[in-house]
């Protein structure tokens, strides 16, 4: 797989190494009534769509910034390639 | 129809014309007292040993495709109880004792060939590690024995010992690991459960339950409504799909894993060998194919295909002990969707809702645990109450934190 990277163009994806699911980029509050439930379904389930997928890559063997990919899981096609910090920023997040 | 060599001669001597198709090929009823979803090797199972051991009547088993073509028929077919923890131990032994007994009980040839398995070792922290994992192993009972570069070098005399970054120093043996025949166990199985009067229902995919006030009562199909007082779901890599039809998100992601084979060679590995310092690991087939396997690929996937990135590595591991199989030629390969879990075990429980039970989260490691999965499976659906060797693969444990990860990789399912 090549991914489109925002900054350095197209990469072999062997330069990265993969999180999982770009839900992960939002954490729950810690100081929710429900945080337990919150922070056990946040770390430990995952929705696994068959279809378009957003997810962390990590690019280790190159420029180390995080990118969301989104990519179908049943072709392996790659639509879109983000910087995880723009899309955190967009969603709200300052941290 | 019993088999036998008896019988083998028989029909050769009479035209092969008293054969019969191994299993029926019903059309599904409007009920059954249990519905097992997917015809894997565990759906299989589940159903032969609900009918065998448990005295239940009155089971279909529905398979979206053919019997096998999941990954009961993909895996590379090893076999052996080298696990270190209490949660899993005793479990694949349980599972290796059945494998010893299977083709006499259900009246099948898999092949079942205990040659051994050795892990190799490469460092003195290795071989600790290894010392532990054996004692652990023989307190369940199971066989382990931890062996020096004199004893490796009397089993595989081929290997690069004086590897200059890996080299060989020891290996954890359990002579009665080995491998067994992938199709003939999914096969087996399906006549075994056949002749016990459950149907297997073919070409039959499941689109959706029926739930009722929290309770299952049925599952659609392809080919119609099933009504079914309990839905026994098994189907592998499809988990996370079909259990979100009953609204369930689960702790599992799908990856893929890649298998290989090459041309035939005369009789040269002994067993199974695996790498301890990347990940490969080989055996031979009866018709003298090397078949060998390394890591996931590593990202979220349902095609059944992989990437090369990772041919190469399996590749690179296999070179880095064995260089005399670099001329061999690769005349297949190919990839199964594997439901990787978060800490690498599985689970056989009930779900939240009544009738509606689940076994998955297999990661790569399902077909030595078949024989294992299905009676356990069947011990808890028909008892209500799960097998005293399968008590902790409990689909909440990560609540409780009751993690059970051989690998101490944390909730990161490719690491596993
Ligand atoms: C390349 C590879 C190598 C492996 N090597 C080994 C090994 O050496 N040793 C080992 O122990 N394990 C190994 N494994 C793992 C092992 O094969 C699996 O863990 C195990 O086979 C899973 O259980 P199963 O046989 O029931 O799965 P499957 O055979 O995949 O059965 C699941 C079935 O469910 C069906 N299904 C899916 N969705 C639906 C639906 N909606 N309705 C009806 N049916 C449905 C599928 O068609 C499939 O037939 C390997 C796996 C792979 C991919």
């Amino acid at each position: 797989m090549i991914i489109e990277h925002p900054l350095l163009g197209p990469r072999d994806a062997a330069e990265f190494t993969y999180l999982g699911d770009a839900a992960m980029i939002d954490r729950p509050d810690w100081q929710s009534g429900d945080a337990i439930r919150e922070f056990h379904d946040y770390l430990y389930l995952r929705d696994n769509p068959a279809g378009e997928h957003r997810e962390l890559w990590f690019h280790e063997q190159g420029d180390r910034s995080w990118l969301v990919v989104t990519r179908n899981t049943t072709t392996h096609e790659i639509t879109k390639v983000e910087l995880a910090r723009d899309t955190a920023l967009a969603s709200g997040r300052h941290r | 129809m019993n088999y036998s060599g008896f019988r083998v001669f028989w029909e050769g001597l009479t035209g092969n014309a008293g054969w019969k198709p191994a299993w029926r090929d019903p059309d599904p009823r409007a009920e059954y007292d249990i519905v097992i979803v997917g015809g894997g090797g565990h759906g299989l199972a589940t159903a032969y040993y609900l009918a065998k051991e448990f005295g239940q009547r009155n089971i279909a088993v529905v398979e979206k495709g053919w019997i096998g073509s999941g990954n009961v028929g993909r895996n590379t077919t090893i076999v052996r109880s080298n696990y270190l923890l209490p949660g899993n131990e005793p479990f694949y032994e349980f599972s290796l004792k059945l494998w010893e007994g299977l083709e006499q009980d259900f009246n099948f040839n898999a092949m079942v060939s205990q040659r051994g398995i050795v892990n190799l070792y490469h460092s003195d922290a290795q071989r600790d590690a290894f010392a532990r994992r054996g004692n652990a192993m023989r307190l369940a009972g199971a066989d382990a024995v931890l062996l020096d570069q004199d004893g490796i070098r009397e089993l595989c005399p081929f290997l690069d010992f004086d590897n200059a970054r890996f080299p060989i120093r020891g290996g954890l043996w359990q002579p009665r690991g080995g491998t067994v025949r992938h199709d003939a166990v999914a096969w087996g199985y399906a006549r075994g459960a056949d002749k016990n009067g459950v149907d297997i229902l073919q070409n039959c995919e499941v689109t959706g339950f029926q739930i009722d006030n929290g309770v299952c009562k049925g599952v659609e199909t392809s080919r119609g409504k099933i009504r079914a007082k309990k839905v026994a779901v098994c189907v592998a890599g499809s988990s996370s799909r079909v259990m979100e039809r009953a609204g369930m998100r689960l702790p599992i992601e799908s990856h893929v894993l890649q298998a290989f084979v090459t041309e035939g060679l005369k009789p040269i590995i002994p067993g199974v060998i695996t790498f301890g310092a990347g990940h490969f690991y080989v055996s031979q087939s009866d018709k003298g194919g090397l078949v060998f396997g390394g890591d996931i690929d590593g990202y979220n996937t349902y095609a059944q295909r992989g990437n090369l990135p990772v041919v190469e590595d399996v590749c690179e591991g296999g070179m880095a002990i064995m260089p005399m199989i670099g001329r061999a030629r690769v005349l297949r390969m190919w990839g199964g969707v594997v439901d990787m879990s978060m800490d690498g075990s599985p689970f056989i429980d009930k779900t939240a809702i009544e009738g509606l039970y689940f076994n998955g989260g297999w990661c790569y490691g399902g077909f030595k645990a078949t024989p294992a999965s299905g009676y356990c499976y069947a011990h808890l659906i028909a008892r209500g109450e799960p097998h005293p060797v399968a008590v902790d693969y409990r689909l909440d444990r990560f609540r409780h934190g009751a993690m059970i990860d051989e690998k101490g990789a944390g909730a990161q399912p490719n690491l596993h």
